[in-house]
């Protein structure tokens, strides 16, 4: 008995008879051959991993990327050069300063729409179409949040009970108390923008967003069960709907009343004066309510899923 | 170039924050920096205007006392422009952040690529 | 002053009422309001078409008491008028036809919002043909850009909110150009009013002084819209979006919004600058390639794809780019084959959207090729439909897409030789790869499902007893007309439709060129 064919394992010292050698046809051929395993390998990793695909888009996004650069480059440079080309800034004689638009809007505006604010006046006087439109925008963008993060009443109420969300407002007196001192106040500064829309910086935007932020704070401090009390999704419909048709109803008797050369019988009111600038006044109103139940609505839409 | 680049400093500076929101837009992956380039490309825009609107030496359009001469106010109307865009880029956010919302409650990932990848995944 | 002159304004005015007033009605109602309010709008644009084409001009009409450059405005002349008909009646037609899917496309309580959405997007269609006043058109552009990703993503699967994401990227990125383009130009010309801008752009042109911004500001513009509109480098959301909304959706989504855009860009061409000032700049040179690559590139995407949704999707690209490349010719030959193709892809692209979806259903809601086999058959209706729609994007004389491809052949052998031949080459072989593919499932939605094909004996025998394998098909599974009578004869006025285009194209050809006549 050689050492080596007992290293080997052909041959025990316990066994003493046992001879085990290795056999010809041990020498089965292996299934698959190095080259298939290979390839089965890379078959298998392919279907897991998506590798072609993956360096297929590894190549797309390379490319993409050099061009997306180069184009914003070219984009910086050609947007430098047209400046360089343009009126300078500051002068009152470029061709949009001095243009009729402008002057006649400055010149005559306050006796032609009642409004100090010029700007109001342009807005929502001379070009109330647009403004219509903007308004319209914003309705359209939370019909669009509300398709998205509307959830459904029954989940709702199961989340509400679920979630921790009932025991915020009764855990942060900070929150709660600096709420009950701020909300009024804010609330009062919002309707004064609002009905000064005309006679000074601000108007139904402004103003309905800072009216839309009072109540988002109510909200965050008090918790959504006492918000409901005085604002839950139906008085949001008929606030909104409201105050859209308001201003629809406004824009349109305008619209068709001054195209077909009748005179509207919208006073101008004294200027200076609260009730003053005919048309602006109502349709600020109207945009004020819209703005603050959009920004309020956006607020609960994203906490909660409903109002 | 033409001989007003360095006049125009602040609409050039408005436009290169306007280029750097749009290669934001095109560049990232992450749904909110996209959303925050978008931001920064219409801030640009409105500096614009605004800086479009201004007169060396003359006061916000608001009739005080009476003066009512062309001479006393800026060009009111990239301000009322500017308030429009505001608008729009308001309902534009709340839109896309609300995508970003559902997007990441069924991926959990704000990545658009890993979206993809994900959606690829899925089939249909 | 005639009262028709009102209607304009009043039915764009209409149409944001009715989406206000449905946002706090419930589905039925809102439903009701809807369709009235398309067949209402409908109405108005004809009596506004028929008044235009007695007074042989276009009306100016002021909102408001101020006039032209202090006021908004609106105008129509022939041409809008037809639009506005024709997006009415395809609009009529497409939510329609979609509406037996509603309700297992939309979620239960959401539906009343899918109709404010429609009525929006509806009026800012109408605003964007009637406008005359280019700040205006930037809103109601963002009005339609959010009411459109709000009709994808109301079919709430990862799909189509992934496509919504894509969509919004793109075309905000559009709309900042688009708005970057309009200041530039108020900048140097001082009005917001089409007519004012173009009597400024005049003045520039021939004094030279601030000759760069306008034609910056006019590529600005022109990039954002196309974007906007889809065209080839830019179409990378249009599939999913396309492909995976709600039936209704995709066929108003491939048929008017991007088209709504298109028409913008033609205002733009002719109203803000001027023809002459356009096809004097190298701006139309590179529609013109762009155009033509995407006439290539998208039926070859088109001819790659499985899935039936993804392919009619695909073969917009392809049309988007015919659209482009008719701009591209700088004739006005070249505008008549494009605004006529505008109206043809739109009644035709619809028709096939809509008849896809009948085959679909009977086919175990699959869209995968393999599984339409012999789809026509057992919905007869729809397979019509869809034979029609290929055969009019193919080109097959009697339909609409073959006058439009008449046009642009003859549009095309006016031009210069550089343009005609790469023109007449890439038609030539756009209609050829169009033929392969529609011609492709058309072959396959009539082949009787007896003869079982590779991909049909994968499935297992309850699935292919529910399907009808081998030649049983199941009461159920075939849809006659009588169980679908809306279904049925929605098909059948867009068949009409677009044999109507295709029989009466002289006098719509003649009342495009009035329309553009009166247009600048």
């Amino acid at each position: 008995m050689s050492f080596k064919s007992w290293i080997n394992g052909e041959e025990d010292l316990l066994l003493n008879n046992l001879k085990t050698t290795r056999r010809e046809d041990d020498h089965v051929k292996p299934l698959l051959t190095d080259e298939e395993k290979k390839s089965e390998n890379s078959k298998v990793l392919n279907k897991i991993y998506n590798v072609e695909d993956n360096r297929r888009l590894k190549r797309f996004d390379k490319t993409y990327r050099v061009v997306a650069i180069v184009f914003c480059v070219l984009l910086a440079a050609a947007m430098l050069f047209t400046i360089s080309y343009l009126p300078k800034v500051g002068d009152p004689d470029t061709p949009a300063n001095s243009s009729v638009v402008s002057e006649r809007y400055i010149e005559s505006g306050l006796q032609e729409t009642g409004a100090t604010n010029i700007v109001t006046g342009m807005i929502l006087t001379y070009r109330a179409f647009d403004t219509f439109g903007e308004t319209n925008v914003l309705f359209i963008a939370t019909v669009c949040v509300m398709v998205l993060l509307m959830l459904d009443e029954k989940i709702l109420e199961k989340l509400d009970k679920t979630s921790d969300r009932i025991y915020e407002p009764d855990y942060d007196p900070i929150l709660t108390l600096a709420a009950k001192v701020l909300c009024p106040i804010i609330l009062l500064f919002g309707i004064y923008i609002v009905l000064n829309g005309q006679l000074s910086p601000g108007g139904g935007f402004s103003g309905g967003a800072i009216l839309g932020a009072a109540m988002i704070l109510y909200n965050a401090a008090m918790g959504f069960g006492k918000t409901q009390r005085f604002f839950n999704e139906n008085i949001y419909k008929v606030a909104k709907i409201t105050a859209l048709c308001m201003y629809g109803l406004i824009g349109t008797y305008f619209y068709i009343t001054g195209a077909n050369g009748i005179d509207n019988m919208i006073p101008l009111g004294t200027v200076g004066a609260i009730l003053s600038g005919g048309i602006i006044l109502p349709i600020d109103i109207a945009v004020g309510i819209e703005v603050a139940c959009t920004m309020y609505a956006f607020y609960a839409l994203f906490r909660r899923g409903g109002l | 170039m033409g001989p007003n680049l360095l006049a125009n400093y602040s609409e050039a500076v408005a436009f290169i924050l306007f280029v750097i929101g749009f290669a934001n837009l095109l560049l990232q992956k992450n749904l909110i920096k996209k959303i925050i380039g978008l931001n920064i490309m219409d801030s640009g825009l409105y500096l614009f205007l605004a800086a479009k609107g201004y007169i060396t030496g003359r006061v916000a359009p608001i009739v005080v006392d009476g003066v009512q001469s062309v001479e006393a106010y800026i060009n009111p109307v990239p301000s009322g422009l500017v308030l429009t865009g505001i608008v729009v880029s308001v309902s534009v956010t709340a839109f896309m952040l609300a995508l970003t919302v559902r997007l990441y409650k069924r991926y959990h990932t704000l990545n658009l690529d890993e979206i993809s990848m994900w959606l690829n995944k899925e089939g249909r | 002053m005639d009262f028709v002159r009102n209607l304009p304004a009043i039915s764009i005015l209409a149409c944001m009422f009715a989406a206000i007033i449905s946002s706090g009605l419930p589905r039925r109602a809102a439903r009701f309001l809807n369709y009235v309010l398309i067949a209402a709008v409908g109405g108005m644009s004809l009596m506004c078409l028929a008044y235009v084409m007695n007074i042989q001009g276009s009306v100016v009409y002021v909102m408001g008491k101020f006039p032209a450059p202090w006021g908004n405005e609106i105008r129509f002349g022939v041409l809008e008028c037809l639009m506005a008909l024709f997006f009415s009646v395809v609009m009529f037609l497409a939510v329609l036809g979609g509406r037996h899917k509603m309700r297992d496309e939309v979620a239960k309580g959401k539906e009343f919002l899918y109709y404010v959405l429609i009525d929006l997007l509806f009026s800012s269609l109408l605003a964007l043909v009637y406008t005359n006043d280019i700040f205006t058109a930037y809103v109601f552009v963002e009005i339609n850009t959010i009411a459109a990703a709000g009709l994808i993503v109301i079919r709430e699967n990862g799909r189509t909110i992934e496509a919504g994401v894509r969509y919004m990227v793109m075309s905000l990125m559009g709309s900042g150009l688009l708005l970057a383009g309009i200041m530039i130009m108020y900048d140097v010309t001082g009005h917001l009013l089409m007519s004012n801008i173009k009597e400024a752009v005049d003045q520039i042109i021939s004094s030279g002084e601030y000759y760069i911004p306008v034609i910056v500001a006019i590529a600005l513009m022109t990039t954002g819209l196309c974007i906007k509109s889809a065209l080839f480098p830019f179409h990378s959301w249009l599939p999913d979006a396309y492909g995976y909304s709600t039936v209704s959706s995709a066929a108003v989504l491939s048929s008017l919004v991007s088209k709504g855009y298109i028409f913008l860009l033609i205002k733009l061409f002719y109203r803000v600058v001027g023809f002459e000032v356009i096809s004097n700049s190298h701006i139309l040179r590179i529609m013109f390639v762009f155009g033509l690559i995407a006439m290539i590139s998208g039926s070859v995407s088109a001819i790659k794809q499985s899935d039936i949704r993804r392919m009619i999707a695909f073969s917009s690209v392809a049309q988007i780019g015919y659209i482009y490349m008719g701009f591209g010719m700088g004739t006005e030959a070249g505008m008549i084959a494009s605004i006529y193709h505008i109206m043809s892809h739109a009644a035709t692209k619809s028709m096939l959207f809509i008849s896809a979806i009948g085959l679909t259903d009977v086919s175990r809601g699959s869209r995968d090729f393999k599984d339409l086999t012999g789809a026509a058959l057992r919905n007869k209706v729809a397979g019509v439909g869809f034979l029609v729609g290929s055969l009019s994007m193919v080109g097959i004389p009697l339909f609409s897409g073959f006058i439009s491809k008449l046009q642009f052949m003859n549009a095309a052998v006016d031009l210069s030789l550089q343009k005609m031949l790469p023109s007449l080459i890439v038609l030539g072989i756009s209609t050829i790869l169009n033929a392969v593919y529609f011609m492709k499932t058309v072959i396959r939605i009539y082949t009787p499902v007896t003869k079982v094909e590779g991909g049909m004996e994968e499935l297992t025998v309850m699935e292919g007893e529910r399907i009808g394998i081998n030649g049983v098909v199941h009461e159920e599974d075939r849809i006659t007309f009588r169980k679908q009578i809306l279904y049925g004869t929605v098909i059948i006025l867009f068949i009409l439709l677009n044999i109507i285009l295709g029989v009466f194209s002289n006098e719509i050809i003649t009342m495009i060129r009035m329309g553009l006549e009166m247009f600048a």
